[in-house]
């Protein structure tokens, strides 16, 4: 092996493999990063991009290889060395303390004292200046469960910069941003580019890989599946890097047929936690045989719309009818009875019973009912019998239906909940996040789906935060805005940059702007 | 870079802050404004005309000639029933005047304390009563529970449940008050300072045994708790019999008075409150310099990371089981301290089980302090008046017509104030968010 000409690497991976108990997270991957560059790491979940940056980061010590840091082998034992070689990493999940202020969450762990007490005023000026120098604005008093989620990130990236890390590893930092906050950090990675700082950046967003890397590698089964050059590299060809087979992109759909009017919703509000109307004054109609979306920002009353519809959270005002029942104050179980099924939002808080097995998941919205139980008392091998015939049917990957479901992917996880939600008369599909979390291969399965449900004849109301979806699958679409409609779309017309501005404002913009 | 449209970029996850703020409802604060209004009206309707309007006098110097306070109980009760009535009307006013229903509600609680001070004293056949005797009094039965309360607070604030405090203060009390019989009963009195200081340390192994089991073998932190206390309760009750008892010495000299130089000067109040037993003035200290370590140094900082986020401090290179072993620990000294108070202040002696539920008193004032060094001082004054006034009470006699009131039940009162405001006004305590789950570092 002959080194490249040029300047060392600041980063420079070889042949780093980590194992954990039964999996090979890693296996013999090389990267290198150069200096003042975007190198992305693509690959679906499970590729093992978070275990590789881990590894760089000192949370993992690799079974095999090395890491040089500006051509200096490292073995760090902890994160607290890699720190101190300049690397810094804004996590995937927040690593923030959400009852302390913006200024201690940036000084933990390399607090500013002045004899044996903490300097908060010098810590508030030094994190004042890291925010103009790279225009990451935030108010260094503010508490961080106050902030919102864009606003969180930037107190991780003000957190690396304070500790003049000059090596950043972005973990899926756009997961959480709305289309125009995007926009928003890229701008505000590329200053950081600008000013000298080298980045990798973890993403399975094709789009955005496109928009910003330098260089690409794509990681599949952690192994390196291949690198590209964002030049020449198509979105087609790096999913069918990223899935190891060609990927279908556009969603097979055909035109909708709606019929009778299956949900009707009017002027519902309801409350969340805190007792604040976070849905007020929603009115809709889905119709049989039509996909209807709902797309907005997280947090504009998408999750308790749904909990009221299904009848999982009170309603404050309102009503909701299903298949023409009123079903206002009907129990969720009620509700499911009058043939409607739910693929709620957070699987593992409800959606599955993560220590039951897989087939007892798999019935847990008809487990009372016969075959599968006969008055009290169940009939385990007709259960069993069903979960195998599922499992089959939705190829689902698991060693066994009698497996706990929280031994499976995320991905087999969801196709769980939608086998058993799918199976069985539906007439309304109430559908919220289906794909969160998932990678491309799942997510194509479930959107045909879904598809599938309505060309059956099934109303389907689907709730997601990702407007790719939302446009794709929706024959209509609304934009959820502060918990009321501010705005329904006819599917083919819609455009992202339409709904993103009405996500965003709640209004569309008046003519003057789009002026100027 | 995107074209078309510019698209804004702020997120809306600011609900509730304005246009969706919570409308004036039916909430706690109504509900805390109604009780206080049907006391109010009680007090004004039913106990007011019924009351003695005889003058009574508050003291606040020791006799024979103490300086005092006179008062009719008759006009108390209206004043302070009148406070509540508009205390209730506050609570009703619209939502952007909370500020004030809630200043209104604290107040009306404070009122509290002169309220029973003022009926209990019109009902007893005693013409006065000295406060200051009473403060003083309500001031060391707080002692064992400040500090017990700061035990709490560390262990807690850095992630681990204690529910041993109790068993820490009684181990701590024993084997300090054993080292004093055996070693030093009988020669100088600097032995008695070194059996505290043993009484300390015996607190600290104890929290010892406390981490090692619930941060090396993650048993569950109750489970952890309830062994500290059976073992300490065995061992001390066996020490008292096998070896405190038999060496002869069961009785000592507890700690002497001291006075603190200028504050015990002050007038009235200098030489009740600032003349006083050591451990009892190191208290304040405990607790002022809990505040301060927890919320002004790093280290502070990284302990209260533990238990809110320990994942996120660990990214930051933050050992958070040192933190977490350390804390435990220096709680377990700080508990050392108020067994010493125990069998070496409050009286040189031990008994068993002599700390009687002290511990989990502590646990109940921190939580009513929301897990911050100052609330939980104020939740041990609270339960110390409680105990103060209870014993005070039963000297005065207090009695309706022919019918003796039981001093449990004014002792009771206090706690029914609180309760009122705590689950009302103040609203919910949110204690540390890691609170009681182990930590696995990540290899």
């Amino acid at each position: 092996m002959t080194v490249v000409d040029g300047p060392v690497p600041v980063l420079d991976v070889r042949g780093v493999t980590k194992t954990f108990p039964g999996v090979i997270a890693n296996e013999d991957i090389d990267l290198t990063l150069n200096q003042g560059e975007i190198h992305c790491l693509l690959g679906e979940n499970g590729a093992g991009k978070s275990t590789l940056v881990n590894v760089i980061f000192g949370l993992y010590k690799p079974d095999k290889g090395t890491v040089k840091v500006r051509g200096e082998e490292v073995k760090f034992a902890g994160v607290g060395e890699a720190i101190e070689h300049g690397i810094g990493m804004v996590h995937q999940h927040f690593q923030l303390i959400p009852v302390f202020t913006v200024a201690e969450n940036v000084i933990l762990g390399d607090e500013l004292t002045n004899g044996p007490f903490l300097s908060m005023n010098e810590a508030r000026r030094r994190i004042r200046e890291l925010e103009e120098q790279y225009g990451l604005i935030v108010d260094p008093d503010a508490k961080v469960g106050d902030l919102s989620v864009g606003e969180q990130q930037r107190v991780e990236l003000v957190k690396a910069l304070f500790r003049e890390a000059d090596i950043l590893i972005l973990d899926e930092p756009t997961a959480v941003l709305t289309p125009g906050e995007v926009d928003d950090f890229f701008a505000v990675v590329r200053s950081l580019v600008d000013q000298g700082k080298s980045i990798i950046f973890i993403t399975h967003k094709l789009r955005e890989v496109l928009a910003v890397a330098d260089r690409i590698t794509v990681l599949r089964n952690g192994r390196i599946a291949g690198t590209a050059d964002p030049a020449t590299a198509t979105q087609q060809s790096l999913a069918n890097l990223m899935v190891g087979r060609d990927v279908v992109f556009q969603v097979d759909k055909g035109e909708a047929h709606p019929g009778e009017v299956a949900l009707r919703v009017e002027d519902l509000s309801v409350e969340d936690e805190r007792s604040v109307m976070t849905v007020n004054g929603f009115s809709a109609e889905v119709r049989a045989g039509e996909i209807f979306g709902i797309a907005g920002v997280e947090g504009n009353g998408q999750r308790e719309l749904v909990e009221a519809i299904t009848g999982m959270r009170r309603k404050a005002g309102g009503t909701v009818e299903i298949l023409g029942h009123n079903a206002t104050k009907l129990t969720p179980r009620k509700i499911a009875e009058l043939g409607t099924a739910h693929i709620p939002e957070d699987r593992n808080k409800h959606g599955l019973v993560g220590s039951y097995s897989v087939a007892d998941n798999m019935v847990l919205n008809k487990y009372s009912q016969a075959p599968f139980a006969r008055r009290w008392v169940r009939n385990t091998s007709a259960v069993h019998d069903e979960a195998e015939e599922l499992v089959e049917q939705f190829d689902i990957r698991t060693p066994s239906v009698d497996v706990p479901i929280d031994t499976l992917s995320g991905g087999n996880q969801q196709k769980v909940i939608v086998a058993r939600e799918l199976t069985g008369d539906v007439d309304l599909l109430i559908v919220a996040q289906p794909t969160r979390g998932l990678d491309v291969g799942s997510i194509e399965y479930i959107h045909q789906q879904i598809i599938d449900r309505r060309d059956r004849g099934a109303a389907v109301l689907l709730v997601s935060a990702e407007l790719d979806e939302i446009l794709s699958l929706s024959d209509r679409i609304g934009v959820l805005y502060r918990g009321r409609l501010v705005g329904v779309f006819d599917g083919a017309d819609a455009t992202r940059e339409e709904l993103g501005y009405l996500m965003a404002t709640g209004s569309t913009p008046d003519t003057e702007e789009v002026a100027s | 870079m995107t074209q078309g449209t510019p698209i804004p970029t702020r997120l809306v996850t600011d609900l509730g802050k304005d246009e969706l703020a919570p409308r004036r409802r039916f909430g706690r604060r109504q509900i805390v404004g109604i009780v206080f209004g049907s006391i109010g009206i009680g007090l004004l309707g039913g106990i007011a005309p019924a009351i003695t309007s005889e003058t009574r006098a508050f003291a606040f110097e020791p006799p024979p000639d103490p300086l005092s306070l006179q008062f009719n109980p008759k006009t108390i009760v209206i004043v302070i029933g009148i406070v509540y009535l508009i205390t209730a009307a506050l609570s009703f006013l619209p939502a952007k005047y909370d500020r004030w229903s809630l200043i209104g509600q604290i107040v009306a609680t404070a009122l509290g304390i002169p309220l029973i001070l003022a009926i209990s004293l019109a009902l007893s056949a005693a013409p006065e009563t000295n406060v200051i005797n009473l403060l003083d009094q309500s001031l060391i039965l707080a002692t064992p529970i400040a500090l017990g309360a700061m035990t709490g607070l560390w262990c807690e604030r850095s992630g681990i449940i204690n529910i041993g405090i109790e068993g820490m203060m009684l181990g701590a009390a024993g084997v300090g008050f054993m080292t004093y019989a055996i070693m030093g009963a009988a020669s100088s009195p600097g032995w008695l300072w070194i059996a505290i200081l043993v009484a300390i340390l015996a607190g600290g192994l104890l929290a010892t045994l406390h981490a090692v089991l619930s941060i090396r073998y993650q048993i569950n932190q109750i489970v952890s708790g309830v062994v500290i206390n059976l073992f300490a309760l065995g061992l001390t009750g066996f020490i008292r019999s096998e070896v405190i008892v038999p060496s002869g010495s069961s009785k000592g000299v507890p700690t002497a008075d001291i006075a603190l130089p200028i504050l015990s000067k002050i007038p009235i109040i200098g030489d009740t409150l600032f003349t006083g037993r050591p451990l009892h003035f190191l208290m304040y200290l405990v607790v002022f310099l809990t505040w301060l370590v927890m919320f002004r140094t790093a280290w502070g900082l990284r302990v209260r990371s533990c238990g809110e986020k320990p994942h996120a401090a660990e990214t930051l290179g933050i050992n958070v089981i040192k933190i977490r072993y350390q804390a435990v620990i220096l709680g377990g000294f700080i508990a050392g301290l108020a067994g010493a108070w125990f069998s070496m202040e409050a009286q040189a002696g031990f008994e068993d089980n002599m700390t009687n539920a002290a511990g989990f008193i502590a646990l109940a004032a921190m939580i009513f302090g929301k897990w911050t060094p100052w609330g939980a001082f104020a939740g041990a004054l609270l339960f110390g008046f409680a105990r103060a006034l209870g014993s005070r009470l039963q000297f005065l006699d207090v009695s309706i017509g022919d019918f003796g009131i039981p001093s449990e039940f004014f002792q009771m009162l206090p706690f029914l104030v609180t309760m009122i405001v705590v689950a009302g006004a103040l609203g919910r305590a949110v204690a540390p968010a890691a609170e009681g789950q182990p930590y696995t570092p990540s290899k």
